[in-house]
C-alpha cells in the first residue's frame, strides 16, 4: 500500500497542508482539499469497506455522491454514522471506519451536532456550482444564491484560471451568495427548497423561497456490468480523471479503460496524460476516429468492439479479462478498470417536483421533458448538453450474470433482475421491491437506468420503455439531528402553558398532567403518598369539606356584539337569547355532523355581552369553529370573538364548607343561597379584588367559580387557601376532579366522547331545543341513522367485585364465552374509585345501554374477566340536594 | 409547501395557514326541508376534481380571516384568491 499520490498537481489539493486523519485504526496523512475518498486512494487503500449482503471487499467507485461502494462511519470531529467517503471532505483529526450497509447510532448520540433552521429570500436558486451553475448565477440578477454539495466551485472540471475568475467575479457582487457544502435535499412547490448545508460547527438547514430555481445539477457517470465489476480498482473512468486531475492521486498505476462513447476514450487519454500506463481501451461505442487515433499515437492499444468482461484480484484488481466481437478472447493485467457507460443526468430534483422525462436514444439515457412549473429551469448536463452519443449498451453478455453488479449497495445483479422479470414482474417499481435495487443510500443514482434497461430487455421492450424508479427527497442524506434543529429536548417545538398559579402548584410537589398545551396539577401528595392515596384524601375532602381547584385553563371566550344572543341560539344546540344578564347556562355545542363537539358554560354579562368557557384542550378550536362561521355564513351577525382564556384566573372552591370560605375572605355581594343562587354569577370584590364569581359546579356540591384578571391569580389563590385553612381547605388535582364528575355522571368531551356521540346517546335530549329554529347539527339529529334505539349509550357500570377496576378502553360483552373474538357491544370510556361510594365504578358507551340497566355485562380481560352491573350514569346525589350546600 | 396570496396580507408560508376544504357550498337556506340524502349530500359529499377548483383557507398565524382561493389540483398552481363572499373570478391571473 504505497502512495499514489503523484509528485506534482492536484489542482484541488494544498501540498503544503497536510491533514492527519485516522482510517480503520491506522494513522495516514492526506492534504487540505481532498476529500476521504481522495485521501484513503492517495494512501493506496483499496478496500473502504466489506458490501452489506454477501461481505465482498469494495472500494472507491465514483468521486460524488453517487458513490456506490465506499462507506464509511465518521466520529470524529462530527458524527456521521454512514456516508460515502467520496462526498466527506478531510479535515485534520478525522476519525473514519469502513461502515457496510446500515450506520450504527451511539448510544449516546446526542453528540449529534447542533443544527438551526435559517430562511433566506432570493430571486434566483441555481443548485450546482459546475460550469453551467456558474454560468446561470453570473447571468442572473437580484439576490442569487448558488449552492454545492462539494467543498468546491468549478463541479469535475479540472481547476482553471477561467473558473476562479468567474468565481471571483461572483464573489465580488453584493447581492450573491455562493454556499459549498450544501445539498438541496428537496424543491417543492412556488419555489421552496430545502438547503442542507454541513458547516461547523453548526450544520443549518436553510428554508429558501425563490423567485426563480435554476437546477444545474449536471450528469453521473454510470457504470457497465460484467462479472466481478465490483471489485476494488473498477472505477468510474470520469472519477479516476478526477482524482488524477483534481487530486493529484493516480488511481492505479497500470489501466485498462472499459469505454462507450467519447468520453471514455477522452478519460483514458486524460489517465494516459497523467502518467498511468493504459494497458488496453476496450470500446463498444458508436466509432470516434479522432480521439482513437489520438489514442493509437501515443501507442495505446485500442480494441474497438471489445468489451470487459471480469475480473482477476484478491481483494483488489490484479487482471482484466476482456472478450472480442468474434468472441475471443484475452486477459490484461491492470491494476485500475475505469468504466465509462455514458451519462445519466442528474433529474432526481426535476422529477421530484413532477418534472417529466424523454428518453434520448441517441445517447441512451433520461432527459428532463416538458415545461415544469414557471419558476423551474434546468441547465447544462442536466439536460443533456454536451454527452456525447453512445450505445445502447448496459452489461457485457455472459451465461452466468450473477456476479454482474448492478447495485453494489444491495449486492444486486443482473441475474437478480433477470429472476424478478421471470417471476412475471413488469413494473421497474417491482422490480425495485423485489431486488431491493435503488432502496440503499443513493437511491439508484447509478443502478436505477442500468436496472430499467435490463427490465425493458428482458420483456423485449425499447430501451427508453420504462425509466429508472422515482427518487424522493432528500437528495442525499439529511441528519435527524438537522431536521430537528434547535427544537431537541424536553421543551420540543410545542409551547408549555402555564397557569398564573403554577409555581404555587411547584411549591406543593404537584406532579402535572398535559392538557393540550397545559401543564396542569394532576394530585397534590402530602408526605408519603401516592396518587391514590392523595386522591382518596382530596376527594373525600370536597364531598364533606371543600376543596380548591385551579380552572385557569378552561378556555374562556368573549363573544360581543349586537347579535351575540342570535350568534349564540345558532352554536349551541340549547337557547342562550332567554338566557338573563347575571344568570348562567350549560351549554352543547354539536358539529355539523350532529355529533358532541364542545361543552361548557355561558355567562350572560349584559344584553350584547356574554362568556362562555370550554373544554381545555377546546379551547383553540372552538374560537376557530365560531370565527368560521361568523365569517363565512353568518357574515350579517354582529358579534365578535375574543379568545380571554390567559387574561382570567379561575380558582374553584367546592364542597358543602365553600361558603364559609367565602363569607371569610369577605365579599361585596351577599353568597347566600336565595341571593346567590345555583347558576347564577355575580361581579364585585372578593378580599378586596375586583372579581366575577360564578355559581356552578362540576362535582355536585356546593361551589363557587372565583375569576379573576391572570394578574391576581396567584394572590387570590393564597387568600382562599388562608381563609378557608380553619375549614381544613384542600388542593385537588385533575385527577380528583375526574372522579367527582364521573360520580355525577358529567361526561367529559373528547373522554367520553369520541366524535361518533350525540347529545341523545349521552341521554342529554333534554338539553336540545325542540323548537322550529335551526342550530349548528340540527338537521343531522334527524338522520333515520342518529335516531336508531341501538346506537351506543352512556350507561354506569359497577364492577360486581367492588374492589375490582376496569382498564379505560376495556370492551364488553354479552357473554364470556372464552373464545376470542366476542362479540362486543361496548367500551370503558372513564373508570375510578370512588372514595365517597367506597367501590369501583365506571362509565361507558353500550349498545342500546338505556335498556339494560340491570343487566350484567363482561368485560374480558388479560388478567381475568371483570362482571359488572350496568346503571344509571349518575352514582352520587342523584337528586342533585347538595348543590346548595 | 405552498405560497398562498393571503387577499389581506399577501403571500405567505403553508404553514401559516389552515386548510378549509371546498369553497362555495351555500349552508342550505331550509335543512329541515331537506330529505336525508340531500342532507347527506350537503353534509359529506365534495368535488374530487383533477384539475382547478375553488377551495378555502384560512389564515391562522396571520389575521384570521377565511378566505377563497382558486388551485389546481394537479400541480398545487394557485391563479387566484379573493374574500369570502367574492364571486370566483374567471379563469386566469388573480
Amino acid at each position: 500500500m504505497g502512495s499514489r499520490r503523484m509528485e506534482a498537481g492536484g489542482s484541488g489539493v494544498d501540498r503544503e497542508a497536510p491533514l492527519h486523519f485516522t482510517f480503520d485504526g491506522v494513522a495516514y496523512i492526506g492534504l487540505a482539499g481532498d476529500t476521504l475518498a481522495s485521501a484513503l486512494l492517495g494512501n493506496g487503500v483499496d478496500v473502504v469497506c466489506a458490501s452489506p449482503i454477501l461481505g465482498r471487499p469494495r472500494g472507491v467507485v465514483s468521486a460524488g455522491v453517487e458513490e456506490a461502494g465506499a462507506f464509511v462511519e465518521v466520529s470524529e470531529p462530527w458524527l456521521d454514522p454512514i456516508v460515502p467517503a467520496t462526498a466527506v471532505e478531510l479535515v485534520d483529526g478525522m476519525v473514519a471506519v469502513g461502515r457496510p450497509g446500515v450506520g450504527v447510532l451511539p448510544d449516546d448520540a446526542a453528540g449529534a451536532s447542533a443544527a438551526d433552521h435559517r430562511h433566506l429570500h432570493v430571486e434566483t436558486l441555481v443548485v450546482g456550482g459546475g460550469i453551467s451553475g456558474l454560468r446561470a448565477a453570473r447571468e442572473a440578477t437580484g439576490r442569487v444564491l448558488l449552492v454545492d454539495e462539494r467543498h468546491w466551485l468549478g463541479g469535475t472540471s479540472p481547476a482553471s484560471t477561467a473558473i476562479d475568475a468567474q468565481i471571483a467575479e461572483l464573489m465580488g457582487r453584493e447581492d450573491t451568495t455562493l454556499m459549498t457544502r450544501a445539498t438541496a435535499a428537496g424543491i417543492y412547490d412556488d419555489g421552496y427548497v430545502l438547503v442542507y448545508e454541513r458547516s461547523e460547527p453548526i450544520a443549518r438547514l436553510w428554508h429558501v423561497r425563490a423567485a426563480r430555481v435554476v437546477l444545474a445539477t449536471g450528469a453521473h457517470e454510470r457504470p457497465i456490468a460484467f462479472a466481478d465489476n465490483d471489485r476494488p480498482g473498477v472505477m468510474l473512468a470520469s472519477a479516476a480523471r478526477i482524482y488524477a486531475e483534481r487530486f493529484g492521486v493516480l488511481p492505479g498505476e497500470r489501466a485498462v479503460v472499459f469505454s462507450n462513447g467519447p468520453s471514455g476514450l477522452e478519460s483514458a487519454l486524460a489517465l494516459h496524460e497523467a502518467g498511468v500506463v493504459i494497458a488496453a481501451v476496450l470500446d463498444v461505442g458508436p466509432p470516434s476516429r479522432s480521439r482513437v487515433d489520438r489514442l493509437r499515437a501515443a501507442g495505446v492499444d485500442v480494441r474497438t468492439g471489445w468489451a470487459a468482461s471480469g475480473t482477476i484480484g484478491d481483494p483488489r484488481l490484479e487482471a482484466v479479462h476482456a472478450v472480442g466481437p468474434g468472441g475471443e478472447t484475452e486477459m490484461f493485467e491492470a491494476d485500475l478498470l475505469a468504466v465509462a457507460g455514458g451519462w445519466n443526468p442528474a433529474v432526481q430534483l426535476w422529477r421530484g417536483i413532477n418534472g417529466g422525462l424523454r428518453y434520448d436514444e441517441a445517447t441512451a439515457c433520461f432527459l428532463p421533458e416538458g415545461a415544469g412549473p414557471p419558476w423551474l429551469e434546468i441547465t447544462g448536463a442536466a439536460t443533456g448538453e454536451g454527452i456525447d452519443p453512445v450505445e445502447p449498451y448496459w452489461y457485457t453478455p455472459a451465461e452466468d450474470l450473477s456476479h454482474h453488479y448492478v447495485d453494489l449497495q444491495r449486492d444486486s445483479t443482473v441475474a437478480d433482475v433477470l429472476a424478478a422479470t421471470g417471476r412475471r414482474l413488469r413494473s421497474t417499481e417491482h422490480v425495485k421491491r423485489e431486488t431491493y435495487i435503488g432502496t440503499a443510500i443513493d437511491q439508484g443514482r447509478t443502478s436505477g437506468v442500468l436496472t430499467a434497461a435490463i427490465v425493458n430487455g428482458a420483456l423485449g421492450a425499447g430501451p427508453g420503455a420504462q425509466g429508472p424508479t422515482n427518487a424522493r427527497p432528500p437528495y442525499t442524506p439529511v441528519p435527524y439531528s438537522v431536521l430537528a434543529g434547535l427544537d431537541r429536548g424536553p421543551r420540543l417545538l410545542d409551547p408549555v402553558r402555564t397557569t398564573p398559579i403554577h409555581s404555587w402548584h411547584v411549591a406543593r410537589g404537584a406532579p402535572f398532567e398535559n392538557v393540550g398545551q397545559w401543564k396542569r396539577p394532576w394530585y397534590f401528595p402530602a408526605a408519603g403518598e401516592d396518587l391514590n392515596a392523595a386522591v382518596h384524601r382530596e376527594c373525600l375532602a370536597v364531598r364533606t369539606g371543600v376543596g380548591i381547584m385551579d380552572a385557569s385553563t378552561l378556555g374562556k371566550i368573549a363573544i360581543v356584539g349586537p347579535d351575540a344572543s342570535v350568534f349564540l341560539d345558532r352554536l349551541y344546540a340549547n337557547r342562550m337569547s332567554t338566557l338573563a344578564v347575571g344568570s348562567i347556562r350549560y351549554g352543547l355545542m354539536l358539529g355539523l355532523d350532529g355529533m358532541v363537539f364542545d361543552d361548557g358554560v355561558v355567562m350572560r354579562l349584559a344584553d350584547d355581552r356574554f362568556l362562555v368557557t370550554t373544554t381545555t384542550g377546546g379551547a383553540a378550536r372552538v374560537l376557530d369553529h365560531m370565527e368560521e362561521w361568523l365569517q363565512t355564513e353568518w357574515t350579517d351577525l354582529r358579534a365578535y370573538c375574543t379568545s380571554v382564556t390567559e387574561q382570567w384566573s379561575t380558582i374553584a372552591m367546592n364542597g358543602p364548607r365553600a361558603r364559609d370560605v367565602l363569607t371569610a375572605l369577605g365579599t361585596s355581594f351577599p353568597v347566600d343561597a336565595t341571593s346567590f343562587p345555583f347558576m347564577t354569577w355575580r361581579g364585585g370584590e372578593v378580599a378586596g379584588t375586583p372579581v366575577r364569581v360564578a355559581r356552578v359546579s362540576f362535582s355536585g356540591e356546593l361551589a363557587y367559580e372565583i375569576n379573576v384578571p391572570g394578574w391576581y391569580g396567584l394572590s387570590m389563590w393564597e387568600a382562599v387557601m388562608a381563609a378557608g385553612a380553619a375549614h381544613g381547605i384542600t388542593p385537588y388535582g385533575t385527577e380528583s376532579m375526574h372522579v367527582l364528575r364521573a360520580e355525577k355522571g358529567f361526561v367529559i368531551v373528547g373522554q367520553d366522547t369520541d366524535g361518533t356521540v350525540t347529545p341523545r346517546d349521552l341521554g342529554m335530549s333534554w338539553i336540545v331545543r325542540k323548537d322550529d329554529s335551526d342550530f349548528i347539527g340540527k338537521r343531522s339529529l334527524q338522520r333515520s341513522y342518529i335516531v336508531r334505539p341501538d346506537r351506543k349509550q352512556l350507561v354506569g357500570l359497577l364492577p360486581v367485585e367492588p374492589d375490582q377496576l376496569l382498564p379505560e378502553g376495556a370492551q364488553l360483552v354479552e357473554h364470556d364465552t372464552g373464545v376470542i373474538p366476542m362479540s362486543m357491544v361496548g367500551h370503558v370510556t372513564s373508570s375510578y374509585t370512588s372514595p365517597i361510594l367506597g367501590r369501583t365504578f365506571a362509565l361507558a358507551m353500550v349498545d342500546a345501554g338505556r335498556a339494560r340497566h340491570g343487566q350484567t355485562l363482561y368485560a374480558p380481560l388479560p388478567g381475568g374477566t371483570i362482571a359488572v352491573e350496568v346503571t344509571a350514569p349518575v352514582f352520587y346525589d342523584p337528586e342533585g340536594a347538595r348543590r346548595d350546600g | 409547501m405552498l405560497r398562498i396570496p393571503c387577499p389581506w396580507c399577501g403571500p405567505r408560508e403553508e404553514i401559516e395557514f389552515r386548510y378549509g376544504g371546498q369553497a362555495h357550498l351555500a349552508y342550505p337556506d331550509n335543512p329541515g326541508s331537506l330529505s336525508d340524502a340531500e342532507w347527506a349530500d350537503f353534509l359529506f359529499m365534495r368535488d374530487n376534481p383533477k384539475g382547478v377548483w375553488a377551495e378555502r383557507w384560512m389564515h391562522n398565524a396571520g389575521c384570521r380571516r377565511w378566505f377563497n382561493v382558486v388551485r389546481s389540483t394537479v400541480d398545487h398552481r394557485i391563479s387566484a384568491s379573493y374574500p369570502m363572499g367574492a364571486a370566483r373570478p374567471p379563469e386566469g391571473d388573480a
